[in-house]
C-alpha cells in the first residue's frame, strides 16, 4: 500500500463543507450541463420563459430539477453540484455572487453582507468537527 | 533569451470585475480594493512586459464539465472573454503567443509535466480580472498572454509541491527560449474564501498573512501545505493559492518583495496582491 498524508475521510471533518470530487462531478454532470447552457443569452431567455420545460430538456434527476426551481444551493451541492457551475444560475437571476453564497448560510443577505464587511466568518471553531476548534 | 522579470500574485474575485466594468471603483466599498492596485499599474507602465504566463483557474466556463485537466496550457492566437451568465465582460480580446506556448508545451512535457494543450479556450474572470487590475481600462491589453489553467475545483487538485515543481520547470523553459522577451508570471486566486455550504464566508487573515510573509524566503513551509490544510484553514476555494506557488517557483531561489496589499473583504473573499522580483 502506498502511504498517504491523511485519510480521505478527514475531508468530511471540515464543518459546513462539501468537497467536490470526481464522483460528485459525475453525479452532477447533467445538472452542470444545464448550468453551463445558461452561458448563452438565448438559453437564459428560454429558461426564464418556462423554467420547468427548459429543465426537462436535461437528463437531471427530479430532485436536482426541484432544487434548481427552489434555488436551494445547499441541496444542489448535496446532489453533487459545485458553486462555479451553480453561479451561472444565480447570475442568470441577476443575483450577486455574495447573495448566492450567503443563501447557503443561516443568515439573511443583509446579515451575511454585514459579517463579510466585519471581516468574514472566523476560522476559530470552524476548522474541525471532531476537534471542535 | 527570454527572461522572467517579475512575479505577481493577485486575487481574481468576479465582483471586482463587475465593480470595474460598472464604474464603481470609487464607491466606498470598492475604493480601498482598487487603491491597492494603483502601485502595480504604474509598475507595469515602466516594466512594459511582452508576455504574461497567467496561472488561473477556469470557473466552469470552458473546462470542468466534459474535461477536467489538471494543468491546461492555452496555445491559441487569441482567447475570448467568456459569458458567465450575465454577458461577457466588456474587455479586449486576450491575445496569445502560440510560439512561446508551443515551446513551453514541448519543454514541460519533456520535463514530465503531462499538460493538456488548449487550441481553443474562452477565458473567464479568473484571467480577465487580474488583467484589469494590472492594466486598468484599456482598448487593447498591452501584453500577450499564455493562459495556464489549473484545476483547483475538483479534488484532488495538484499538490502545492507539484505546483512548485511546475513553476521551476517553467523558469527553465522560459530561459531556454531564444527570443529576448520580457516575461512575467502571475499566480492568481485566493486568498482565503469559501463559497459553499454553511461555512461560506470563511476568512483566515492569519493564514493569508503567513502565506504572504513566507512567499519570499520560507517557501519550504508553503510547499508542504497539504490539500486538507488549505481546505480547512483557507476555505474550500482558498486552495487557489497553490497557483501562487507556480509563480513563486518560476522566480528562482531569491526574490525581492516590491509591493504587497491585503484587504478584507471583496464580496466573499480576502484580497491579496504581491509583486516579486527575482534576484540573481
Amino acid at each position: 500500500m502506498r502511504t498517504r498524508l491523511y485519510s480521505l475521510e478527514e475531508l468530511d471533518d471540515i464543518p459546513g463543507t462539501t468537497v467536490f470530487t470526481a464522483m460528485r462531478s459525475r453525479q452532477a454532470y447533467h445538472l452542470h450541463k444545464f448550468c453551463m447552457s445558461l452561458m448563452e443569452a438565448g438559453n437564459r431567455d428560454k429558461f426564464r420563459l418556462d423554467e420547468r420545460a427548459y429543465l426537462d430538456g436535461f437528463r437531471m434527476s427530479d430532485e436536482q430539477k426541484q432544487a434548481v426551481l427552489d434555488r436551494d444551493f445547499n441541496q444542489l451541492i448535496e446532489l453533487g453540484g459545485n458553486i462555479y457551475f451553480l453561479v451561472k444560475l444565480s447570475n442568470t437571476d441577476g443575483w450577486s455572487a455574495q447573495r448566492a453564497v450567503g443563501s447557503m448560510t443561516d443568515m439573511t443577505p443583509d446579515e451575511y453582507a454585514a459579517m463579510m464587511r466585519a471581516g468574514g466568518r472566523p476560522i476559530k471553531g470552524n476548522r474541525s468537527i471532531r476537534g471542535k476548534n | 533569451m527570454a527572461r522572467i522579470t517579475a512575479g505577481i500574485g493577485s486575487s481574481h474575485v468576479p465582483a471586482i470585475g463587475a465593480a470595474f466594468d460598472h464604474g464603481k471603483t470609487q464607491d466606498p466599498y470598492w475604493k480601498p480594493v482598487f487603491e491597492g492596485y494603483e502601485w502595480v499599474k504604474e509598475f507595469q507602465r515602466k516594466e512594459d512586459p511582452d508576455v504574461v504566463i497567467l496561472c488561473y483557474n477556469d470557473h466552469a466556463s470552458a473546462l470542468m464539465l466534459d474535461v477536467v485537466p489538471t494543468f491546461a496550457l492555452g496555445c491559441a492566437e487569441e482567447f475570448a472573454p467568456a459569458d458567465e451568465g450575465w454577458g461577457a465582460r466588456p474587455v479586449p480580446m486576450v491575445m496569445g503567443d502560440p510560439v512561446l506556448a508551443g515551446h513551453l508545451a514541448e519543454q514541460l512535457v519533456i520535463d514530465n509535466f503531462d499538460l493538456t494543450l488548449m487550441n481553443h479556450l474562452d477565458v473567464d474572470h479568473g484571467l480577465t480580472v487580474p488583467l484589469s487590475l494590472m492594466f486598468g481600462k484599456v482598448e487593447q491589453w498591452p501584453v500577450r498572454v499564455i493562459p495556464l489553467a489549473i484545476n483547483v475545483t475538483q479534488f484532488p487538485t495538484p499538490s502545492a509541491e507539484r505546483c512548485w515543481q511546475l513553476g521551476a520547470a517553467i523558469a527553465d523553459a522560459v530561459q531556454s527560449y531564444p527570443a529576448g522577451l520580457n516575461v512575467q508570471i502571475w499566480g492568481t486566486g485566493g486568498m482565503s474564501h469559501q463559497l459553499q455550504g454553511p461555512r461560506a464566508g470563511l476568512i483566515n487573515p492569519e493564514f493569508d498573512n503567513a502565506f504572504l510573509d513566507k512567499l519570499s524566503n520560507q517557501t519550504d513551509d508553503l510547499r508542504k501545505i497539504s490539500r486538507l490544510e488549505f481546505l480547512r484553514e483557507s476555505g474550500s476555494e482558498g486552495i487557489e493559492l497553490i497557483m501562487w506557488l507556480i509563480m513563486r517557483a518560476a522566480l528562482g531561489d531569491k526574490v525581492e518583495e516590491l509591493h504587497r496589499f491585503y484587504h478584507v473583504p471583496a464580496s466573499n473573499t480576502a484580497v491579496g496582491h504581491i509583486v516579486l522580483r527575482p534576484v540573481r
